[in-house]
């Protein structure tokens, strides 16, 4: 029960704060960060209550009839894994609020709405267990972003807002494609015509239906991931969007794709994910990659920035395919600690184009005289983006490497050589803003106290999860290991069924062909 | 005491801290009282931790202190744990005690620096790192400490940070590096996958029974570790980074680029030696990689004018020699010379940058000299450290140490001719080089004078270290003067002895006298050309091969060529990303279409006309006609 009030609570304190509005500016900034203190308050006492051995199981599930006729229902439930992205979003949420507490001056109400919509959306999808309830929520997270990035945003604000849009939208859409179709194929199968994704579990669909079934899906979450090719999106949404929009965009948009991975393509799609396996840890590696070579080019500030998440990006799709616990719990780790480093950098690069004016790396350097808080801050970011043990991305990283390793030893080294191209692109932002020749005499104010108290609270959390990552580690255990042994069930099972099947090979080539062909096409109605 | 253990290491970490929250509202006097202190108070409990550890425990048994479980996943389960035996416990000692002397010279030399608090910030976490990095217990631990001094190292290096040439120097040296340190990563990633376990000494203890000799997969592990090892220590191909590392402070110079973080690289093969002689054609390389140094790094450092790159080269050298110690099994004898080379370069050093401090930032050699009679302490003190340097016979440390890795080149039971041939030359350049610049910069008329005298703060720690460059040779001394073993059989209570075969005392005489006469010979080239001789008080100048050791083989240049324009050229033709084209080319296409579309309806009704019947008469024909 207490899960609906959490989205009904955010909802809510969105509509009031955009009342609110009406009146003064400062009341709707206090109603979004009382929400969010509320609805952290609210999940650390959900931590605190849950009882150890138990993180696996489902706790405190909702379910309520929506529109019985279809089958569709609201049914929300959270287990270790959707306990820690909502940690992740009640977090990340105050640090926005508190983020952009100066910068927005224009609407502020209905900015604060939007914001408020948005992480419920994000909250709706980490819950939902039915999958027209996913998509409800998928859809509701992304139209109060386009208001964000739209009103908001910079210079170029309408081009970026329309992209997300079309990029989201699209894909979205092949996502939906795809539940109809389980919801139809599941129906035919057993008489049931139904939403329920627990019941929706272990369809029995034909292994090259699954496969293309399931790239809806993929196609949808790893857009929201910012996968190379389905990047591009991205840096333009991130460099545009108001630092609220940047932090949530990076810090807890793209974790639903990774999420949704996890917890929708994997168990419901177990074998098809089986045979999609290299491809996808290619395309990791391909993204971090990629990714780092952009990021290395880049001269604006926030677009470098936005290049490092692809990059990031790129070791949660290496480890979710790895296909074990390993792996798995360093994508739980990376999505975390990726929200708060990346989160960090924007709060900062925002905070300065904000002081400055411009946000062109060549018209800044030498600032560390200037701000020298700034500069320790961002120093100790641009480590943790640059994976320096003793922070939490390291522990990510080690973990999805070493994970990913037995399972495909190419790739991973490959991707090991992006702690290399991190190392590059990182020092680079500390050289040419804060060391180096003043291009300018800016007359700027350090960051202040309550900037401060954003960054301090960051910085203990990147570090306690660096020297300390057990606690976190110990939510997920469980769900994740559900998660891999099924399919890793499913993979002795296809190892059954490929002993029975005579002519394998070319039923396998057949899909591969087929996955080529649905790629094309996805491609061709992207926009 | 040794339950102290974690202290040593909590110490400098937590003045760290310390000075960083609150670093720029104390006193310079408070910040220098923090960090020196720290570090000293590190430095006395290891001896007190050493004592109490070698007091009561004829066999070496190691000590173990578990602090917390770091990470437990997947069979993943690494400590926060430190691990004392007697090779850590000389690196700890090392690194506390020319760590704290390094620190309380830096508190005079760094006075007048804008960025006090920041310096020692960098150097107490430094300190941390390099403790941890020597006394972990698992690799994972290890790589903590690897990646965390080689932090410090880029931060200090970089710490005048208004010249972007420093900037840069610290950059290549971080990245570089790295490059070494994937390749480490990469071996942790098949030790676990092997093993299971990234502890150490199961590691160690489980590795014979896996991997036969000379196995491919022990080959690769010990390569990948290799790797790792170049790295930090600049051993070839990863040299290049240490001379431009000169870019920082030279008390950095003295502590990170000399004493401790370059020979981490030396540690790491220690430490896993077991790895190594599983992997013979590995440890042979190793002993080739040292041999090729120590020639290269070698004659770099007789063509430079910069006495601190002089210095740079030396000491890529002289790790030179501590890897082919390595790669001939001679355990002791590598650890042995880097304990002494701690002392006498961290001095050389200190007394190079003294020389700097006086004469305002000068670092050409042949703009200084005569500076024997102003500046008699730094002269003295520098004189026993190269004599140290350049191992002239019986008096210096250095000869006991480097004597001992020239001897067992040879004997050494992987030894060779080749091996030891190319240590002794570089015995001779070490000493023609190491005077050439005692020459150039005390003898001879003096071309600048000094503006100030190094005070007491900067005088005592070189004292000091004068006297271990001198006297501590003595705890280990050859088969036929005296028979010392204090060194060598403490350490072998952790490595293996130096498998040989016996030649004989009166033999390593005879050898002995070769080096020594490699040694004086070079000291006497030295004397010839450079005692009291005229040189023009301007860059010298080269010809075309002087030219090619001076830029260090001109490796840059050819790593600039290969890896570098092509990297930044590839980034800067597709700063827009060519993949985001095909989009744009979409939308393009759907706004032509667009413009297509709405010039039809252009509200003509002859034009509407003329369309319905085209289309009606294409449908008709596809009716009839399909």
């Amino acid at each position: 029960m207490i899960l609906i009030w959490l989205i009904i609570l955010l909802t809510g304190s969105g509509l009031l704060a955009w009342l609110a509005g009406r009146w003064s500016n400062t009341l709707p900034r206090v109603i979004s960060l009382v929400a969010n203190l509320f609805l952290l308050g609210i999940v650390i006492t959900m931590w605190l209550k849950s009882v150890p051995g138990t993180e696996g199981q489902w706790v405190s599930s909702y379910t309520h009839a929506w529109v019985p006729g279809f089958g569709i229902q609201i049914k929300l439930a959270a287990d270790g894994l959707s306990l820690l992205m909502l940690l992740l979003t009640s977090f990340m949420g105050i640090i926005s609020v508190l983020a952009s507490w100066k910068e927005i001056n224009k609407n502020v109400g209905f900015f604060h709405f939007n914001l408020m919509l948005v992480l419920a959306g994000i909250t709706g999808v980490f819950l939902a267990l039915d999958l027209f309830l996913l998509y409800f929520f998928w859809e509701l997270m992304l139209i109060p972003m386009y208001f964000l990035i739209s009103i908001w945003g910079h210079e170029n604000k309408t081009y970026a807002a329309t992209k997300f849009f079309l990029f989201t939208q699209a894909s979205g859409l092949l996502m939906f494609l795809s539940i109809l179709a389980l919801y139809f194929i599941h129906g035919a199968n057993t008489g049931v015509y139904t939403f329920d994704y627990e019941q929706l579990l272990g369809t029995n669909i034909a292994p090259n239906v699954a496969f293309l079934l399931m790239m809806g899906f993929v196609i949808a979450f790893t857009v929201k991931l910012s996968t190379v090719p389905l990047h591009s999106w991205l840096p333009d949404a991130h460099t545009q969007a108001p630092t609220a929009g940047s932090v949530i965009l990076a810090a807890l948009l793209l974790k639903t794709g990774a999420y949704g991975l996890i917890r929708f393509v994997l168990p419901l799609f177990p074998q098809a994910s089986q045979q999609f396996a290299p491809v996808a840890m290619a395309l990791g590696v391909i993204s971090i990659l990629y990714g780092a070579k952009l990021a290395f080019a880049q001269t604006d500030l926030k677009r470098l920035v936005a290049y490092i998440s692809v990059s990031h990006m790129g070791f949660i799709l290496l480890g979710i395919y790895a296909f074990n616990e390993m792996a798995m719990q360093g994508v739980v780790m990376q999505i975390i600690v990726h929200g708060i480093s990346t989160g960090a950098l924007f709060i900062i690069a925002g905070a300065l184009s904000h002081r400055i004016h411009t946000r062109e790396l060549a018209q800044m350097g030498g600032l560390w005289s200037k701000v020298p808080r700034m500069g320790a801050m961002g120093l100790i970011f641009v480590l943790a983006s640059l994976g320096l043990p003793g922070l939490g991305n390291f522990v990510a990283e080690i973990l999805i490497l070493i994970g990913s390793f037995p399972s495909n030893q190419l790739l991973t080294i490959l991707a090991t050589i992006g702690l290399i191209t991190a190392t590059v692109y990182s020092l680079r932002i500390m050289q040419k803003v804060f060391y180096g020749v003043k291009h300018k005499e800016w007359k700027i104010a350090d960051f202040g106290f309550r900037e401060m108290v954003v960054m301090g609270s960051l910085t203990v959390v990147i570090i306690w999860l660096g020297l300390f990552p057990s606690p976190v580690l110990r939510l997920s255990e469980n769900p994740v290991r559900n998660i891999i042994e099924k399919v890793n069930q499913s993979q002795t099972k296809s190892a059954q069924n490929e002993a029975a099947t005579t002519d394998y090979m070319s039923v396998r080539r057949l899909m591969k062909e087929q996955h080529f062909n649905t790629k094309n096409k996805n491609v061709n109605t992207k926009e | 005491m040794k339950e102290l253990l974690w202290l040593i290491v909590a110490l400098p970490f937590s003045g760290a801290l310390i000075l960083a929250l609150a670093g720029r509202k104390l006193s310079r006097l408070t910040c220098s009282i923090i960090g020196v202190g720290t570090v000293s108070l590190s430095a006395g409990l290891t001896i007190l931790a050493g004592l109490d550890f070698m007091g009561n425990n004829p066999t070496g048994k190691p000590y173990l202190q578990v602090l917390w479980r770091w990470i437990d996943v997947g069979g993943l389960s690494p400590d926060i744990a430190f691990h004392l035996d007697a090779v850590s416990l000389t690196f700890i000692f090392v690194i506390t005690f020319v760590g704290a002397l390094i620190h309380l010279y830096s508190a005079q030399f760094m006075w007048k620096e804008d960025g006090f608090s920041r310096f020692f910030t960098y150097m107490n976490l430094f300190i941390g790192f390099m403790l941890v990095l020597v006394l972990a217990d698992n690799l994972l631990l290890l790589y903590l400490g690897w990646e965390g001094v080689g932090l410090c190292s880029y931060l200090l290096i970089g710490f005048w940070y208004k010249n972007p040439d420093n900037g840069y120097a610290a950059r290549k040296a971080f990245i570089v590096t790295r490059v070494g340190d994937t390749a480490l990563a990469i071996g942790l990633f098949i030790l676990f996958m092997t093993f299971h376990s990234l502890n150490i000494r199961e590691i160690l203890n489980a590795a014979p029974g896996t991997w036969g000799i000379g196995s491919g997969i022990a080959v690769a592990v010990a390569l990948l570790l290799l790797g790792g090892a170049v790295g930090k220590s600049a051993q070839l191909p990863l040299q290049t980074w240490l001379p431009d590392a000169m870019a920082g402070p030279s008390p950095v110079s003295a502590l990170i680029h000399a004493a401790t973080m370059v020979t981490a690289g030396v540690y790491l093969i220690a430490r896993t030696h077991v790895l190594f002689e599983l992997a013979p054609i590995v440890q042979t390389t190793v002993a080739v990689i040292g041999a090729a140094t120590l020639l290269i790094a070698g004659f770099s450092a007789l063509n430079q004018h910069d006495i601190k790159r002089v210095l740079a080269y030396s000491t890529i050298s002289q790790i030179g020699y501590m890897f082919l110690a390595l790669g001939v099994g001679a355990w002791s004898a590598a650890i042995f010379h880097f304990m002494i080379h701690a002392f006498f370069k961290a001095l050389l050093f200190l007394g190079a940058g003294a020389v700097i401090w006086v004469l305002n930032d000068e670092h050409n050699m042949f703009k200084m000299g005569g500076l024997r009679k102003k500046l008699p302490v730094v002269f003295w003190t520098f004189l026993i450290a190269s004599g140290s340097l350049a191992a002239l016979p019986l008096i210096t440390a250095g000869y006991f140490s480097k004597d001992k890795i020239i001897w067992l080149a040879y004997v050494g039971d992987k030894g060779s001719v080749v091996l030891w041939l190319a240590a002794l030359i570089g015995a001779f350049i070490t000493a023609l080089y190491t005077f050439r610049m005692v020459f150039l910069t005390f003898f001879g008329t003096t071309k600048a004078e000094p503006s100030a005298r190094p005070g007491t703060g900067m005088v005592i720690p070189m004292l000091i270290l004068a006297f271990f460059s001198f006297a501590a040779g003595y705890i280990e001394l050859p088969e036929n003067m005296g028979h010392v073993v204090l060194f060598s059989g403490f350490i072998e209570k952790t490595l293996p002895a130096t498998a040989t075969i016996h030649l004989g005392n009166s033999t390593e005489l005879v050898f002995q006298l070769i080096a020594g006469l490699a040694a004086i010979s070079g000291l006497f080239v030295a004397y010839k050309y450079y005692f009291n001789k005229p040189y023009p008080a301007a860059v010298p100048e080269r010809n075309a091969l002087q030219n090619f050791f001076f830029n260090g083989w001109d490796f840059d240049f050819v790593y600039d060529k290969m890896i570098v324009t092509p990297i930044v050229f590839l980034s800067r033709i597709d700063k827009d990303d060519f993949v985001d084209l095909f989009y744009k080319g979409l939308a393009s296409l759907a706004r032509a279409l667009n413009i297509v579309l709405s010039a039809s309806q252009n509200g003509r009704v002859r034009w509407y006309a003329m369309v319905i019947a085209i289309g009606a008469i294409l449908t008709l024909t596809l009716i009839f006609y399909p």
